[in-house]
């Protein structure tokens, strides 16, 4: 039945073949502008080489590059948004949630549940800034409050690695009430001596480094990550002049004492895993 | 002082003006006591029609009228011997916050607020009511007080937002603002939140998370301003009306969403038409909300307080009410 086997090879119109070539092969640092060979920098861990700068992991990279593997059970995965305010800007907010629903496959901005680095067991919740920038709304909070709730019951160390534009304004007010909600979750689970590890990756800002964020017992910001309250864009509105480089990097919330250390992508797990091994 | 009117206020502003020149009129002689009557009676009517219909954006402009009264007029007009507490004792004085300590009748209590200036000279030295990390700071260090000396906390809530600035980012403006919502969480004392004007964000919730939130019914509270909120979404400043609208940050809507406990009636024309009258009522209203607070025991106000931000946020999950699931 030769005439129905599979052909040897397959033919790719060259439009195509040509913008894969280009986009597919390499990619440009952001910071720099070094053209990176897209192997070496993924080997990387999408760090560029020449600058040190960190690309915005999706989740499931960052699942792989701080957990062990396959160690991850998700909590709460049947918890999903709901437009409760009738929200309408430029696009519903209906709309929005299907967009990045569609685009992440997850229902809200952050997963959460256990799992382990290097033999440690841990509750994690981790923001992806994919999905509306990474804002908290209601699920965020609720989720994040569950997760921060199960490590005082079951006495497991907390880590939370975030990255969000802060609140999410389709959730109005109630996006604002997460802040006090989590902010006092965490507040509980210090009075039971569980630790509490806040991981910041680019970028953090808002609501959310005004609440759970800067309430680690030991706070790790990723290299050159954007951290801050006000968003840089909002800051120089308001003082109408540019704002010095490397404002509201992690080295400058190193420098003015705000953050317990910088940690490079590589090091960010074995980093962790030695401070679980001293504290756990 | 002279009555500052808002856009929407011109027609009894204009009726107003036609009541002071018959006054003055009725001064040389002329009887004009019938016309000054028929005129008020319109004034009345025109007011009660013009204040029952306000928009969402017409109550924030009400919120922030510069004659609003601060927290600055409620210290002076609901407590007495009030002693004001200053710095963060850390890195400096916060003017846009206020704090210390009064009584309110016979108790002793903390009070912390924003201030907000009444024109461009007490605008610049209250920073417009936009705090700086030391601002809360020194609230957070007020806190502890009254917890440690067992009386009541009580705050007023007025700024556009904590401010954005260099210096604010490195002071730690988010670890300023998550510290308060930390502290005040597990506070083992009664505390009362009161929106008085403008509930501005993270800035307003850093000195907001309380047992009892009333709310001025000319008071907004929300997680961005209009303007923010229209230049971001709409991509169009000029849309603040439907943006106002959409967000819910009126008294009324917060109600509906469980997110303040009660609205404390203005006078007809907003809380600046008659600050003798908003300040009886808002004494009331701090007094029954406080004599409640204090039938329970501090370790029950505090799981209390957990439970009642801990509810807050609507989601949907599959075979489980959330509302039940606490």
């Amino acid at each position: 039945m030769a005439w129905f086997r599979k052909p040897k090879y397959t033919t790719i119109p060259v439009t195509q073949r040509k913008s894969e070539i280009a986009e597919g092969l390499w990619v440009k640092c952001k910071d720099c502008g070094e053209m990176i060979y897209k192997k070496d920098w993924e080997d990387n861990l999408k760090v560029c080489p020449e600058c040190n700068y960190h690309f915005r992991l999706s989740l499931q990279e960052r699942i792989t590059t701080v957990l062990d593997n396959d160690s991850l059970q998700e909590d709460d995965t049947d918890i999903s948004p709901t437009d409760f305010l009738d929200f309408t800007d430029s696009k519903s907010y209906k709309e929005r949630l299907k967009i990045a629903q569609d685009k992440t496959e997850l229902n809200d901005a952050v997963i959460t549940g256990t799992g382990t680095i290097d033999g440690h067991k841990i509750v994690l919740g981790i923001l992806d800034f994919n999905f509306m920038g990474g804002s908290m709304g209601s699920v965020v909070g609720e989720k994040l409050t569950r997760a921060i709730e199960k490590a005082i019951s079951a006495k497991l160390p907390l880590i939370i690695i975030s990255s969000s534009g802060g609140a999410r304004m389709q959730e109005g007010i109630m996006s604002l009430m997460q802040m006090a909600k989590t902010a006092s979750a965490i507040a509980r689970l210090d009075t039971s001596d569980t630790l509490f590890i806040s991981v910041l990756t680019d970028p953090t800002t808002g609501g959310v480094t005004a609440s759970f964020a800067s309430l680690g017992d030991i706070i790790i910001s990723e290299t050159k990550a954007l951290i801050g309250f006000a968003g840089p864009r909002v800051i120089e509105q308001t003082i109408n002049q540019q704002l010095p480089k490397g404002f509201q990097r992690a080295e400058f919330m190193l420098e003015h004492g705000l953050i317990d250390m910088v940690v490079s992508r590589k090091e960010l797990k074995n980093t962790l895993a030695q401070l679980l091994d001293l504290l756990d | 002082m002279e009555n500052i009117y808002l856009d929407f206020e011109r027609p009894i502003e204009e009726l107003e003006n036609k009541i002071i020149e018959l006054t003055n009129e009725g001064k040389t002689g002329l009887d004009v006591s019938n016309q000054i009557k028929k005129l008020e009676e319109q004034a009345n009517i025109l007011r009660n029609k013009i204040f029952s219909h306000l928009t969402p954006w017409q109550v924030t402009q009400l919120a922030r009228h510069p004659q609003r009264p601060g927290t600055t007029d409620y210290i002076a007009n609901i407590f007495t011997n009030f002693i004001e507490l200053h710095g963060d004792r850390r890195y400096a004085d916060d003017p846009a916050i206020i704090a210390g300590i009064a009584s309110l009748d016979e108790q002793t209590v903390f009070i912390i607020g924003h201030q907000k200036g009444k024109d461009t000279k007490t605008n610049l030295r209250y920073n417009f009511g936009m705090p700086h990390p030391e601002g809360y700071r020194k609230a957070g260090r007020v806190m502890k007080l009254a917890e440690k000396f067992k009386k009541p906390l009580l705050t007023f809530i007025d700024t556009p937002g904590a401010y954005p600035g260099i210096g604010a980012e490195e002071r730690g403006q988010g670890d300023a603002i998550a510290q308060n919502l930390f502290t005040m969480s597990q506070l083992k004392t009664q505390i009362i939140v009161t929106i008085i004007g403008e509930g501005g964000s993270g800035g307003a919730l850093a000195i907001g998370v309380g047992d009892k939130i009333l709310m001025l019914e000319n008071a907004v509270y929300s997680v961005i301003s209009p303007e923010g909120c229209a230049a971001i979404l709409w991509e169009d400043k000029k849309k603040v009306d439907s943006a106002a609208a959409t967000l819910r940050l009126t008294a009324k809507n917060l109600l509906e969403l469980e997110v303040i406990d009660e609205i404390i009636p203005e006078p007809v024309g907003g809380a600046h038409r008659n600050i003798d009258e908003i300040c009886r009522t808002l004494k009331k209203g701090l007094s029954k909300s406080l004599s409640e607070l204090q039938k329970h025991n501090s370790s029950t106000i505090v799981l209390k307080r957990y439970k009642k931000f801990r509810k807050m946020g609507q989601f949907i999950e599959k075979n489980i009410d959330n509302e039940e699931k606490i």
